[in-house]
């Protein structure tokens, strides 16, 4: 076992895990954070994309003692306080980018990272950054919508 | 009598932005993986590496002895108790359904079949646990093409051999249509094996406490799977709740009584202990019921003017190594889907049934009806091209017109409503079906290396399943109503309950606005619940779009027996017969002017106080009602789609797609669009990137999502999508959506290749049109001596 601490929106953890603990099995099920979901085992589809020290990762595919003394952000940490809405998560649920959510907060996440690069990104700018994440309800054409509205309210954050 | 205004349709057609989305843009989910009840134990299954193969012997010490392992049992150890899976459509009265058990006992017939399971104290040690039990197997001869099985020396999958059924159905004189015919043309068609890959993987959570037995399941089916849990368990039925949590999608592969499903109740029975299974997506790429899978031999009649004569289909279906719940009627709703949207004198339709030792297949979106929609929409574009005529013009000379509805076409069904001709014209203005015509012919003369293809599909699917007197004479074991409750809670909310089991598609919102409207109360005030037979007890739950056309009557017709009552009620507090009563945004007022109200609100709030209700009418304010449809509804439309096909790289381009869909009255204009999207990606998938293959031994190769290409953003284009509107039946007038898009755009890719190729002597390109297999074609067709 081996001891870690880890800030996890806005709070810190200190634990003691396996080495091979992946970083998202830590956050559902350590920690407590069951907002992140997981999709695959081969780091496809980007259900549990959270941003660790503000870049997004695939939290299946970073280890829990890699995330030793970061500050991981997940979907339940989005929005500032816990209160309201992040741009990207208002942007989604305007133009309706999510039917059954699973994929959502990894969209949102991946969509963060992405925006962080680049705040104005063309329509085929967003659909190549977000290649890593698999959406099987929407066919993506309202999640593009979505990055895109959040892009010109200013979505870049955090 | 006084004048009435008639009542707006305040929410009916409104673009509402969704109650679901709150807690799923915030991560305040409940998915079944989530649920972790005090003392849960981890379940974790040994499967098959083996397509076919005797169990000589299962060695479970390896597992047993390891620190954290609770349990270890293979299929001989409960064999005594665990049944056999259950299929619910013996298609014909002679077809073969192989014992299933839950855990394999004395042979495996796919690979991913489960022989035996471990319960530990964790999910990592579970896995660990699986590695360390031994199985002695005998390998056995994999049967994986069904166009060899029925052969005399093929392998049997089972002793009973391959053949699963045989299904006819046919009508008119089919030898006059063919005998003599000006044209007569033959195609071919592969319907690949597609995996259905929903987000959320499958996960089951089993307790016990005393007799009575709680599930959650990431299912769409949670009455389903209550009814068919009793029956294989011998559990009471009364004694069992199951619960679909927030699911993560399904599209068909959630419509299932699963295995794992009933080995965990099996367990929490057998451990007292709460029992958890979540699927790797490996895990579940192997043995989630797979879609598709059929080999079609289409043969059409024609007239030289290109008047259908006659249609002749016969189909080969895989059913994989047993039959679950719905497998061999899934290829069968074909049988009504070929004729399509055209008029014919003659039809015949045949289809055998075949095992293999591939996973099962199943319902996956669209069931059967995609699969005859690209068969049908292929050839009458190979008709046009034989006859060389424009494929719309064919296709508007042979369609039933708009007139002429209703009909009743040559399967059997009888079509409601329908307006083909406007769907197409509005199809092609948005398209621009001339400009790309005349482009098409400006480059091709030049001899253009990228190709310009133009693809059609004017596609109806039969949806809204189902009649339940029509199912039952297709042999199905259930009916196809959908039920619904209103309660008025006393401080006039409205709590609704549906039999219906969403899983993505926008219930909460959808079925607000309806009773927003049914009862003039504020959609704000309705909460909708649903997916727990508890909370929930009846219903027939979500698949083959019908949530809308039967569930969301059976909220109109709860609805007027909540009005019913409220009358009597209105009746005696505004003194005035209930005749005289109007009513109207949720107001009874008298229609002879007193000038006094009430609304349903504050009835609800006398119904639930009691002090003034008249003599004989009870308290509370709720009514139940299910409803059964006469009909299927009949959604329709014509899509178009434009490639860029590069003629040295073998690459497809979509560079536009336009989508017209009939889908009836609309409800709610966001969400019908999001289906059509979501629609389109799934078909325009199985047109260029899916597929589930098995190498020579009977391995699935497409097990994870890094071989198996479920599209991403980057793969996929934007889509023009418009509506036209022919009302339905049914008093709301609404028909299906979920499966349109996968059902229609499939055909309409495809078409596009091909009529962009076919200058160069491509005739057919088999799914999925992957640039080698688009190079393939071309360099085939050079060979063969088309013009390049």
């Amino acid at each position: 076992m081996t001891e870690i601490s880890v800030k996890v929106d806005g709070v810190t953890y200190a634990d003691q895990v396996e080495p091979r603990l992946l970083l998202v099995h830590y956050l559902r099920e350590t920690v407590g954070k069951t907002g992140t979901p997981i999709g695959c085992d081969t780091s496809n589809c980007g259900a549990c994309t959270v941003l660790m020290d503000g870049v997004s990762v695939k939290s299946c595919s970073v280890l829990a003692v890699q995330a030793d003394g970061a500050e991981i952000t997940t979907i339940e940490g989005l929005a500032v306080n816990g209160t309201g809405l992040h741009p990207l998560q208002q942007a989604f649920h305007a133009e309706h980018a999510l039917q059954c959510g699973y994929c959502t907060p990894g969209m949102i996440l991946a969509a963060a990272d992405l925006l962080r690069d680049n705040p104005r990104p063309t329509d085929e700018e967003i659909r190549d950054g977000l290649e890593g994440n698999l959406c099987r309800c929407t066919g993506y054409e309202n999640i593009v919508r979505a990055v895109r509205r959040a892009a010109h309210a200013g979505g870049v954050r955090p | 009598m006084t004048e009435t205004i008639a009542a707006p349709a305040a929410e009916l057609g409104r673009a509402r932005r969704r109650k679901e989305d709150a807690r799923l843009i915030t991560g305040q989910t409940n998915w079944t993986d989530n649920i972790s009840l005090p003392g849960t134990l981890h379940l974790a299954f040994v499967r098959s590496p083996h397509a076919h193969a005797r169990i000589m012997g299962v060695d479970l010490s390896g597992a047993l002895d390891m620190p954290g392992v609770v349990a270890a049992f293979s299929g001989a150890d409960l064999a005594d108790e665990q049944g056999s899976m259950p299929c619910a459509w013996p298609v014909t009265p002679d077809i073969v359904i192989p014992n299933h058990p839950p855990m394999a006992v004395d042979e495996v017939r796919y690979v991913g079949e489960i022989v035996a399971c471990v319960i530990t104290r964790d999910r990592y040690t579970a896995a660990d646990a699986v590695d360390a039990v031994d199985v002695d197997y005998d390998p056995l001869p994999p049967v994986l093409d069904i166009r060899t099985a029925l052969d005399e020396d093929a392998p049997r999958v089972h002793q009973t051999g391959n053949k699963c059924y045989d299904f006819a159905l046919a009508n008119g004189d089919l030898d006059a249509a063919f005998r003599d015919a000006p044209v007569v043309i033959e195609r071919n068609y592969r319907q690949q094996r597609l995996i259905p890959c929903p987000m959320e993987p499958r996960a089951v959570v089993a307790t016990c406490v005393g007799d009575e037995f709680t599930i959650w399941s990431a299912t769409q089916v949670p009455h389903i799977v209550r009814v068919m849990m009793a029956l294989t368990t011998g559990i009471p039925e009364q004694n069992i709740r199951v619960v679909a949590p927030d699911v993560g999608g399904g599209f068909g592969s959630k419509l299932q009584f699963y295995r794992e499903e009933v080995l965990a109740v099996l367990l929490t029975r057998r451990l007292r202990r709460p029992v958890k299974w979540t699927e790797s997506r490996s895990e579940g790429n192997m043995s989630q019921h797979h879609g598709r899978d059929q080999w079609q031999r289409v043969r059409l009649a024609a007239d030289a003017d290109g008047r259908i004569r006659g249609l002749s289909v016969d189909v080969l279906a895989d059913m994989g190594g047993y039959l679950m719940l719905l497998t061999p009627g899934i290829p069968l709703f074909g049988a009504f889907m070929f004729p399509a949207i055209y008029k014919m004198d003659a039809y015949s339709f045949k289809c055998t049934g075949v095992f293999s030792t591939k996973m099962p297949t199943d319902a996956y979106r669209g069931a059967g009806r995609p699969e005859a929609t690209y068969g049908i929409e292929r050839i009458m574009n190979e008709l046009a091209a034989e006859l060389g005529m424009d494929p719309l013009e064919l296709r508007e000379r042979n369609w039933i017109k708009h007139e002429e509805f209703p009909y009743t076409t040559i399967a059997g069904l009888t079509y409601d409503s329908g307006n083909y001709e406007a769907a197409t014209a509005k199809a092609k203005e948005l398209f621009g079906y001339d400009e790309l015509l005349r482009e098409q012919a400006e480059r091709s003369s030049r001899g253009d290396k990228v190709r310009l293809g133009i693809g059609i599909s004017t596609f109806t699917e039969m949806c809204g399943l189902a009649p339940s007197r029509v199912v039952g004479s297709l042999s199905l074991a259930s009916g196809g109503w959908e039920h619904a409750s209103i309660r008025m809670l006393p401080t006039g909310k409205v709590e609704v309950v549906t039999g219906s089991s969403p899983h993505g598609q926008g219930h909460e919102t959808a079925w607000s606005q309806i009773v927003a409207d049914q009862l003039g109360v504020p959609f704000e005030d309705i909460r909708v619940l649903h997916g727990d037979t508890q909370v929930a007890p009846r219903g027939l739950d979500t698949y083959g779009s019908r949530s809308l056309s039967v569930g969301g009557m059976a909220l109109v017709h709860a609805c007027d027996r909540v009005i019913d009552k409220a009358r009597v009620i209105a009746s005696a507090l505004l003194e005035a017969p209930p005749d005289e009563l109007e009513f109207s945004h949720g107001v009874f007022r008298s229609r002879s002017g007193t000038g006094a109200s009430k609304s349903i609100q504050e009835i609800a709030l006398e119904a639930f106080t009691g002090h003034n209700l008249p003599d004989g009418v009870e308290p509370s304010l709720d009514a139940d009602a299910a409803y059964d449809p006469e009909n299927f509804s009949f959604q329709h439309g014509t899509h178009l789609c434009a490639t860029e096909v590069d003629t040295e790289t073998g690459f497809v381009k979509i560079r536009s797609y336009v989508a017209v869909d009939d889908v009836g009255v609309v409800v709610n204009p966001l969400i019908v669009e999001g289906q059509v999207h979501g629609g389109l990606a799934q078909g325009i998938a199985q047109a260029l990137y899916e597929e589930g293959v098995y190498d020579d031994a009977g391995n699935l190769i497409t097990a994870t999502l890094a071989d198996y290409l479920v599209p991403s953003a980057a793969d996929l284009p934007s889509y023009v999508t418009e509506r036209t509107e022919s009302p339905s039946s049914n008093r709301l007038g609404v028909k299906g959506v979920g499966e349109a898009g996968t059902i229609a755009s499939t055909p309409a890719v495809v078409n596009s290749i091909v009529d962009a190729l076919r200058p160069l002597g491509v005739r057919d390109i088999t799914m999925p049109c992957t640039p080698e297999r688009v190079w393939r074609a071309i360099e085939a067709a050079r060979s063969n001596g088309g013009s390049a």
